[in-house]
């Protein structure tokens, strides 16, 4: 594309060829680009300044060096993952059955339509919000082994902490998309505010209730399968300890057995939310 | 038999899902077996949560009283780390994942290229960041270097995935349109299908920029440097007053950047 001859202010004749964007916009975006691109160079070498760049080089033969040790997994190590695999799935279930209970009373608290004050309560429940899907459940799994002691409870609870922001974002929103028609034909029987809730509100969110759910437990177990990292119980812990111990075919075994889990897992989630919603 | 029939004095409110009652009966039972079976199998030591409670309750004043200054020079280095990697790999990610995401719309690309570019999306997606971190950390050595390439790999099945649901998305009498002029394929891309999706992958990479700043704040625990490294060691050595002030770091910036984010997609759009 030729640049076009158009002057910005009050153009005295038009150009006899069509351009994408005006000059001035086009100059913008070149300006735009150009900040980033320094952005991005300055953070380059900002980040790597103490970057042992011997280690990168020597990065392909590690990897094929790993790679190789894998190769074939150790399937003879399957019977011995049941229990951590049970242990997880109880973490993300559990988890995420606490994270709901929690999250319910924070959405309906978050909610303009339903919060009790929008002045003081709205802010706090959003600030909730906030906090708990900033830190990531492996963080919380993290303080809550140095609380409570390794083992399921922390991570379960660690699973629940996390959960409550996501869900009460995703709930909230629905609550307040509600139809106000139903609300107020409810209202006009002489319904009281719970009552309002529960017959006009919440069978209004039912759907979005249950798919959200599902979603999260679909999202909780793939985080429920590195909490043992920190020792916060389930099929992380086998990985943490056949890393140290750099077993690696037993390595390859338990990727594969989370990679499987984690299919099936997305595969019923999808599931169960195509037949409600 | 009388004729005259009792009606109901109470409204009962119907099942909306599972309407037959046995099977809701089957489901609420199996569920109440699993709950059963599920918190035996948790197995808690009462008196170690017990214990632990008075370590909480330093960790809420610790939380409450953030200590910024003893550890500033550390929080300092691992916050730089952290920004210059979500910055840089967000970049390189989308980078990497605009095309990919182009190869990943059944409605532009052969079925070949379809598959291969939809195989590398779902590899992407279903490994966790931490344990590509564990891997990349083994090959690249500790550092910000394999963590930034582990929030690169993770950024392109995120963001690949969703724009090339956007383009299969788009309005086909746009790209019709354009196509009837006698575009060439990169024309109708350039000319048809960016000007609908560019409002959208600005929104999704700043939504990546923020999800790739939280989980620089995780994959520190397991060696690819950034605000991570920082926060496990504060973890470690006890001290939760610097572990409560990394924490509200996080969380602050995480806040101004969905704040920041939201404003520039109403701006865009």
């Amino acid at each position: 594309m030729k640049p076009s001859l158009v002057n910005t202010a009050e153009p005295a004749t038009y150009a006899q060829i069509w351009t994408f964007r005006t000059p001035r916009a086009r100059l913008a975006l070149w300006f735009g680009w150009l900040a980033l691109v320094a952005l991005f160079v300055y953070c380059w070498q900002v980040m790597n300044a103490e970057t042992m760049w011997v280690f990168v080089a020597d990065a392909p033969t590690q990897a094929a060096d790993i790679g190789s040790r894998m190769w074939p997994p150790n399937l003879g190590y399957l019977p011995e993952l049941m229990k951590p695999l049970w242990d997880t799935l109880n973490i993300a279930t559990l988890g995420t059955l606490g994270g709901v209970i929690m999250a319910v009373p924070v959405a309906f608290l978050a909610a303009r339509n339903t919060t009790p004050s929008t002045v003081l309560i709205r802010p706090l429940a959003l600030w909730v919000i906030v906090a708990s899907r900033s830190i990531n459940s492996l963080i919380w799994a993290l303080l809550l082994v140095a609380i409570i002691g390794p083992g399921l409870l922390a991570g379960v609870v660690a699973i629940a902490l996390r959960s409550i922001g996501f869900v009460g974002k995703l709930l909230y929103e629905a609550i307040e998309e509600t139809d106000i028609r139903q609300v107020e034909a409810v209202s006009a029987t002489g319904a009281s505010a719970m009552q309002r809730l529960n017959y006009a509100i919440v069978p209004q969110i039912m759907p979005a209730f249950w798919g959200i759910t599902m979603f999260r437990w679909d999202i909780n177990i793939r985080e429920s399968t590195i909490l043992g990292l920190v020792g916060a119980g389930g099929i992380g812990l086998k990985l943490q300890s056949s890393i140290n111990v750099l077993a690696w075919p037993q390595v390859a075994t338990i990727l594969l057995l989370i990679l499987g889990t984690v299919i099936v897992s997305e595969w019923i989630s999808a599931r169960v939310r195509h037949a409600i919603l | 038999m009388s004729l005259e029939t009792t009606y109901p004095m109470h409204w009962r409110r119907p099942p909306r899902m599972l309407r037959d009652r046995r099977w809701r009966l089957v489901v609420q039972g199996a569920a109440l077996v699993y709950l059963v079976l599920a918190v035996g199998s948790l197995d808690i030591e009462w008196s170690r949560v017990v214990e632990g409670l008075a370590r909480g309750q330093r960790f809420v004043e610790g939380f409450l009283q953030p200590d910024f200054t003893s550890r500033w020079g550390d929080i300092r280095q691992g916050l730089i780390e952290s920004l210059t990697m979500t910055l840089t790999a967000t970049v390189v990610g989308v980078l990497i994942s605009v095309p990919i995401g182009i190869g990943g719309a059944r409605n532009l690309v052969p079925a070949p290229v379809y598959g291969v570019c939809r195989t590398i999306i779902a590899v992407s997606r279903s490994l966790q960041e931490v344990i590509i971190a564990i891997f990349l950390v083994a090959m690249f050595g500790f550092g910000p270097l394999a963590g930034f390439m582990t929030l690169s790999f993770a950024s392109i099945g995120f963001i690949a995935k969703l724009l090339a649901e956007d383009i299969e998305e788009c309005d086909m009498h746009q790209i019709e349109a354009v196509r009837a002029t006698g575009a060439s394929w990169w024309q109708v891309l350039h000319y048809a299908i960016q000007p609908q999706v560019m409002p959208r992958l600005i929104g999704l990479s700043m939504y990546r920029l923020d999800i790739n700043f939280r989980e620089s704040a995780v994959i520190g625990i397991v060696g690819a440097g950034g605000i991570g490294a920082t926060l496990n060691t504060a973890i470690d050595r006890y001290e939760y007053d610097s572990a409560g002030a990394i924490l509200l770091i996080v969380i602050v910036i995480v806040m101004l950047s969905e704040y920041g984010s939201s404003y520039l997609r109403r701006f865009l759009q």
